[in-house]
């Protein structure tokens, strides 16, 4: 109940793609409160035009996500108790995506790389004309359907928060997650390996788990997505007999692309 | 100011809203082959859909081979106390099932029985278990496998796009006008047809578990545009929202959480609903406790728990209690799982309801039951449209999802908004296709273009003096207070009076800074939307002199078997609004038999 007279004070980033810089502002507090309240009321009562983006309040949509103190959350999932009395609290934007204007950045390199990933490809329905799938066998790919998109995993994977360079050819976690729960849905047939080791960059990923760390969902991305994809990979490309089996058998069964590595050599 | 300077595209069809029913019409109506746009507030798969928890109603019969469309079709009609357009609900009820194993073929994966079909649970007003469902975050799933569909389609996304103002030509839809929320430059759309998939206006309320989307922009547009509202007088309010502490009071908890066994208590332990059946129930509900319990399990032998009656009754029975001071101390009623089912079950089940209080709240709710109280959820009312193809009544024009009225009439039933976006969503974008196939572009009106770009740019004049943000206070305020879930002719007057004023005053909102991404600004031209929505359900609210559903009258507390027959219908003509009484459509005599008959009593 001490949160009732308290006030709260926030530093927060504002600005546009050609500058900016940290604003302080104080507005009184209600208990449980949470980074989000807290900045609703800077806009009502001391800058209107703070832009910040968010939905649903709860965790649920993934529109809220900024770095608090410079880790990555979800601005209304961060309550104000979890700050001491007095502690400093800064809210800056993503780090990985360019910046519209305050928190807000501009995400759509996710949405691009959502195109580039094949789509569901389901295999013909059991004969009774229905889909049997059992709660075992889909409890993963459930996990990874928990992802509420909130790109935060995207905005702390080293590979392309400090290296514009690398987000041409390389997905990201969040996307490894989706590729994960393409490939391991038990009614999916279509074939993402190449996709995976090439354009999605998977390679690139050396596992470090810090886009585990931040994701709210809680999704194992890193144990349960990213290793077993790399796995298969493993298996399919440098096991010359899986290798001959997938060319063969698949229904892409062309030749390696161009600048694409041969095949190992069954002697290798 | 010149329309050389404005972005244009055109399209066949428009689909504005990108939520659950307007990611189903765009995939039909680029099926269909129309170019097709798709046209959403904020970024793609973050529209209120994604929020929805418990699950899509749809009588699959996987869990309870005694459900078909007419069982689903009797509980759809009675939870909407009979205002429903009644072939809506058939069509709802018929399609459903398709619908969600449409999106299993689209990789959906819900929860499944032991036998690896879709699971289903247990709702408020429906007979058997029904909803499918992915834990309680199903409406996550439904939108990112649409999202993850219509990628595929080759369909144009404009994100972060908020469209203002409908253009019409001749009486008939020409296209649609609106602004990017991050340039603020506006940007138009020349359109054979649009399909309105906005969803509701709660945000208007104080309590409420809607997002900042629910301004009720298409409801305004289309009221704009010239065609029909109807019932905007019911709105639902959830029985059971957050209560405590103050910052997350109206975010929503899952009905689910009755479905899967948790009961209401007041401040005494007592399970007050028993207290709170309805004579109209009453051969559908449980006696008592023991009857309730043992439902869960055995539908045959047992009645419902009146735990789960309709919205509207237990919304009003929490309130009553907190009234009557055996309430929480936080001015709610308990919502106990705990000490009814166990701590892994409750994971399991109700993952994200157990991670909502445990973080929110600090409430463990596997050991402690949670505080709840009603909080404004769901319009029934908006856009009239016509069952087959959606369409409103102003040609080229089709409204589905929330935005659009009677298919759930004057109460809806929980589950029944999933599926309804998808029957009708569906249903849109083929009509839309089909329209737009068969008329000619019409023209875009400079004129109207100007007009609304004027009126948009206005807040920035600078000669106002009134804030956004306290106006919207406001507003929320006066519809809590005056406009809630129980109503008095006396409240409703003195309501309409000050949203008259907060009519006024919203001509005078002045905002700060620039166009680019200014919040401040765009609160200003949603208070307009809100505002106009606002007052078309407190002036329907007056008219309605009975108690029904979502509406209920202090003052006419009975329903009325007159008012039983007629829809509320809001126009506005000469720039006012004018609303009317209209006869509802018919229901054949062999679907009203089927309404009413009485379920069998237990043996
Ligand atoms: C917390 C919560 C839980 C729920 N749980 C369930 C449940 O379990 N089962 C169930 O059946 N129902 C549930 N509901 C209700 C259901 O989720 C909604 O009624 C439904 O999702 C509405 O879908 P829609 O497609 O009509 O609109 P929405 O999903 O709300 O989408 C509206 C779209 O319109 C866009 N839009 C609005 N205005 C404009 C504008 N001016 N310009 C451009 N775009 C605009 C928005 O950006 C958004 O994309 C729940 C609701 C809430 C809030
Ligand atoms: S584990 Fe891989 S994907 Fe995740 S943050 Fe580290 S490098 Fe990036
Ligand atoms: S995987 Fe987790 S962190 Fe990444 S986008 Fe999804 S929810 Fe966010
Ligand atoms: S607002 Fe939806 S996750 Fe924060």
């Amino acid at each position: 109940m001490t949160d009732e007279t308290r006030d709260a004070t926030m530093s927060i980033w504002r600005g546009t793609k050609t500058g900016g810089r940290f604003e302080t502002y104080t507005v009184p507090m209600v208990e449980g409160m949470v980074v989000l309240d807290v900045i609703h009321r800077i806009q009502a009562l001391r800058a209107p035009d703070l832009a910040v983006r968010w939905n649903c309040k709860a965790g649920k949509c993934g529109s809220c996500s900024a770095e608090i103190n410079g880790h990555a959350r979800l601005l209304c999932m961060t309550r104000m108790n979890t700050f001491a009395p007095g502690e400093e609290i800064t809210v800056s934007p993503m780090k990985t995506f360019p910046i519209i204007k305050d928190l807000v950045t501009d995400v759509s390199f996710n949405y691009e790389k959502a195109k580039e990933i094949p789509a569901f490809k389901p295999k013909p329905k059991e004969a009774d004309g229905t889909r049997r799938m059992y709660q075992e066998d889909i409890d993963r790919v459930q996990e990874f359907h928990k992802c509420i998109e909130c790109f935060l995993c995207q905005d702390t994977c080293h590979v392309i928060r400090d290296h514009e360079e690398n987000k041409k050819a390389f997905a990201g976690p969040r996307f490894f997650v989706r590729l994960a729960a393409l490939e391991m849905h038990p009614l999916d047939t279509n074939d993402r390996l190449e996709l995976i080791r090439q354009k999605a960059g998977l390679g690139f990923c050396n596992i470090t788990k810090c886009c585990t760390e931040v994701c709210p969902e809680d999704i194992h991305i890193t144990d349960n997505a990213i290793i077993p994809l790399k796995e298969r990979i493993v298996t399919e490309f440098y096991d010359p007999l899986a290798w001959v089996k997938r060319r063969v058998l698949s229904k892409g069964a062309q030749q390696p692309g161009p600048g694409e590595p041969e095949p190992p050599s069954a002697k290798a | 100011m010149s329309k050389e300077g404005i972005e244009r595209h055109d399209y066949d069809v428009i689909v504005v809203g990108a939520g659950g029913a307007g990611l189903r019409a765009a995939i039909e109506a680029s099926a269909a082959g129309a170019h097709t746009a798709l046209i959403c507030k904020s970024l793609l798969g973050k529209a209120h859909t994604v929020m929805a928890e418990g699950g899509i109603a749809a009588a699959l019969g996987n869990v309870w081979k005694e459900d078909n469309w007419r069982v689903h079709f009797r509980d759809t009609m009675r939870g909407g106390k009979l205002l429903n357009n009644w072939r809506m609900a058939q069509l709802h009820a018929q399609e459903a099932p398709d619908r969600v194993l449409e999106l299993e073929e689209w990789g959906a994966l819900f929860d499944r029985t032991s036998d690896g079909l879709i699971l289903q649970r247990d709702f408020g007003g429906h007979r058997y278990a029904r909803l499918a469902h992915v834990g309680d975050r199903t409406g996550l799933e439904m939108i990112r496998i649409l999202q993850q569909h219509a990628v595929h389609k080759g369909i144009d996304v404009y994100m972060e796009c908020t469209l203002q103002r409908l253009l019409t030509d001749g009486g008939k839809i020409a296209g649609a006008f609106g602004y990017w929320r991050e340039s603020g430059k506006f940007v138009l759309f020349g359109a054979r047809a649009v399909v309105l998939a906005t969803g509701g206006g709660g945000k208007a309320w104080k309590i409420t578990s809607n997002s900042w989307e629910y301004t009720g922009d298409g409801i305004a547009m289309a009221l704009d545009a010239g065609t029909d509202l109807i019932d905007m007088e019911m709105v639902q309010f959830h029985p059971t929202g957050m209560v405590w502490p103050p910052s997350v009071r109206g975010l929503l908890v899952t009905e689910g959480v009755r479905g899967d066994g948790g009961m209401l208590t007041n401040n005494e332990g007592k399970r007050f609903m028993f207290d709170y059946i309805p004579e109209f129930f009453r051969a559908d509900t449980a006696e008592n406790e023991r009857e309730a319990d043992a439902w869960y399990e055995d539908k045959k032998n047992n009645r419902r728990t009146p735990d789960l009656l309709p919205r509207d009754e237990v919304a009003r029975a929490i309130n009553t209690e907190v009234k009557a001071g055996r309430g929480t101390p936080h001015g709610g009623v308990y919502l106990d799982i705990a000490s009814r089912r166990s701590p892994e079950f409750i994971k399991k089940r109700l993952p994200s309801m157990y991670q909502q209080f445990k973080q929110l709240a600090d409430v463990d709710i596997t050991t402690t039951a949670m505080e709840i109280g009603p909080t404004c959820h769901y319009f029934m009312g908006g856009v009239r449209v016509e069952p087959e193809t959606a369409a409103a009544t102003v040609p080229g024009l089709f409204a589905a999802g929330e935005v659009a009225a009677g298919m759930h009439g004057a109460n809806r039933l929980g589950g029944n908004s999933l599926s309804d976006l998808l029957v009708f969503g569906r249903r849109a974008g083929a009509g839309a296709a089909a329209y737009a196939s068969r008329t000619n572009a019409r023209a875009v009106d400079d004129a109207q273009v100007e007009a609304a770009a004027r009126s948009m740019l206005a807040p920035f004049d600078g000669e106002g003096t009134e804030n956004p943000y306290a106006l919207h206070a406001e507003l929320q305020e006066t519809m809590q207070r005056l406009v809630g879930i129980i109503r008095t002719e006396a409240e409703l007057q003195q309501a309409i009076a000050t949203l008259d004023v907060l009519g006024e005053r919203v001509d005078r909102v002045t905002v700060e800074g620039n166009r680019q991404f200014n919040p401040g600004w765009h609160l200003a031209l949603d208070l307009r939307s809100m505002i106009t929505v606002s007052k078309a359900c407190a002036r329907s609210a007056l008219m309605r002199q009975e108690s029904r559903g979502g509406h209920t009258r202090d003052d006419y507390q009975k329903a009325d078997p007159e008012w039983g027959k007629k829809n509320v219908v809001t126009r506005k003509r000469g720039g006012q609004l004018e609303l009317a009484t209209e006869p509802l459509p018919q229901i054949p005599e062999e679907l009203r038999q089927l309404v009413l008959a009485e379920e069998k009593q237990p043996a």
